[in-house]
């Protein structure tokens, strides 16, 4: 990507966020009620989205061939683990990323 | 009391709520400088962005879509997706940014998960003027993922370990906030939506594409599927919890 691809890639996030803060404030009002479908989506999304992330950001884990997903396996157990154990976000992110680190560089 | 005095006191009230969030946006901002850092990123782009962009979980994935192709109109919807919850936030405090002058602005654009927990939940003292307490939390709250993007980013160049591995972090911070998201609907049905139409999809499309058709499937099941859907998810009062 070029710096200018960069900068425009960059501006797309900030507008779609920018948009996402101040439509309430430009389209409804506290006296007309906010649509049911749109309320219903705001409520609905994030849970689907963020799945998908999850999934974005194991996009180039290849389960047939090279350490075969295991260290990510492995990791991702652990996030869960530590996080229904302690319920602690700083300590479950900072644990399994540790043990990803040291899984991919001291053992596969 | 003037202007001055009252944005002082607004202040001295505002940042013992934002204590928690030094802690979460230092660490998780440090994070982002650093796994920027490993991409081949200079210091200046996880500020920059921290500053523009200014929410956590759109910038770790705009770190991918800058090193992938050029692609805006993705850029865009995916940006969309990940912050459409920042609707609800808009919705719960159209009362409260009511007038509040040249601040507003500020408000609106700083409105993210944990400035919206605080502004909307906190309490705020009869004397302390409301305009200026919120205005503080939002820049407070700012100037910490600000910092530490920073701090990360000049870090990222001097660190004596191997980093491989560190964008883990990414993975690690959506599987924390999906538990977390878990926790408050009565049935996982969204998430198995969710995890079920990019699965389909990285198949069907190949992992540099499929991120536009999985959101379309996604906002077309759950248009589909509402009456099912509707009752497990958490429509009403909107809370921000651990998210980011």
């Amino acid at each position: 990507m070029t710096l200018t691809q960069q900068i425009i890639t960059i501006l797309m996030c900030v507008l779609a966020t920018v948009l996402t803060r101040a439509l309430p404030f430009l389209l409804f009002s506290s006296k007309k009620p906010t649509p049911k479908f749109v309320r219903y989506l705001g409520g609905a999304l994030p849970t689907a989205i963020f799945a998908m992330l999850v999934v974005y950001c194991l996009k180039n884990v290849n389960i047939l061939s090279g350490s075969h997903g295991i260290p990510e396996l492995i990791a991702i157990c652990a996030v869960v683990g530590v996080h229904l154990w302690r319920k602690n976000t700083l300590l479950s992110i900072l644990l399994g990323t540790v043990i990803y680190m040291l899984l991919i560089q001291l053992v596969f | 009391m003037n202007e001055r005095q009252k944005s002082l006191a607004a202040l001295k009230a505002a940042f013992p709520h934002t204590v928690p969030i030094l802690t979460g946006f230092g660490f998780l901002g440090i994070t982002y400088g650093i796994f920027m850092g490993a991409q081949g990123f200079g210091a200046l782009y996880p500020f920059l962005i921290s500053l523009t962009v200014f929410g956590g979980s759109l910038q770790f994935i705009a770190v991918n879509l800058l090193l992938g192709a050029f692609n805006p109109i993705q850029a865009f919807a995916v940006a969309l997706m990940i912050q459409a919850r920042h609707l609800f936030y808009g919705i719960a405090m159209l009362d409260k940014y009511k007038n509040m002058g040249w601040k507003k602005p500020y408000l609106v654009f700083g409105l993210c998960d944990e400035s919206f927990s605080i502004n909307y939940t906190a309490k705020i003292p009869e004397s302390v003027d409301r305009g200026w307490f919120m205005f503080w939390v939002t820049l407070l709250n700012q100037t910490y993922w600000v910092v530490g993007s920073a701090l990360g980013g000049i870090a990222g160049n001097f660190i004596p370990f191997n980093t491989e591995g560190i964008d883990f972090v990414m993975t690690a911070m959506f599987i924390v906030i999906l538990i977390e998201q878990l926790k408050k609907e009565k049935r996982p049905y969204t998430a198995l939506i969710g995890l079920a139409s990019s699965l389909i999809c990285l198949v069907a499309f190949g992992a540099d594409s499929f991120l536009i058709p999985t959101m379309l499937i996604i906002i077309l099941t759950l248009t589909v599927c509402r009456r099912f859907i509707e009752p497990t998810v958490d429509v009403g009062e909107p809370f921000g919890g651990e998210r980011l």
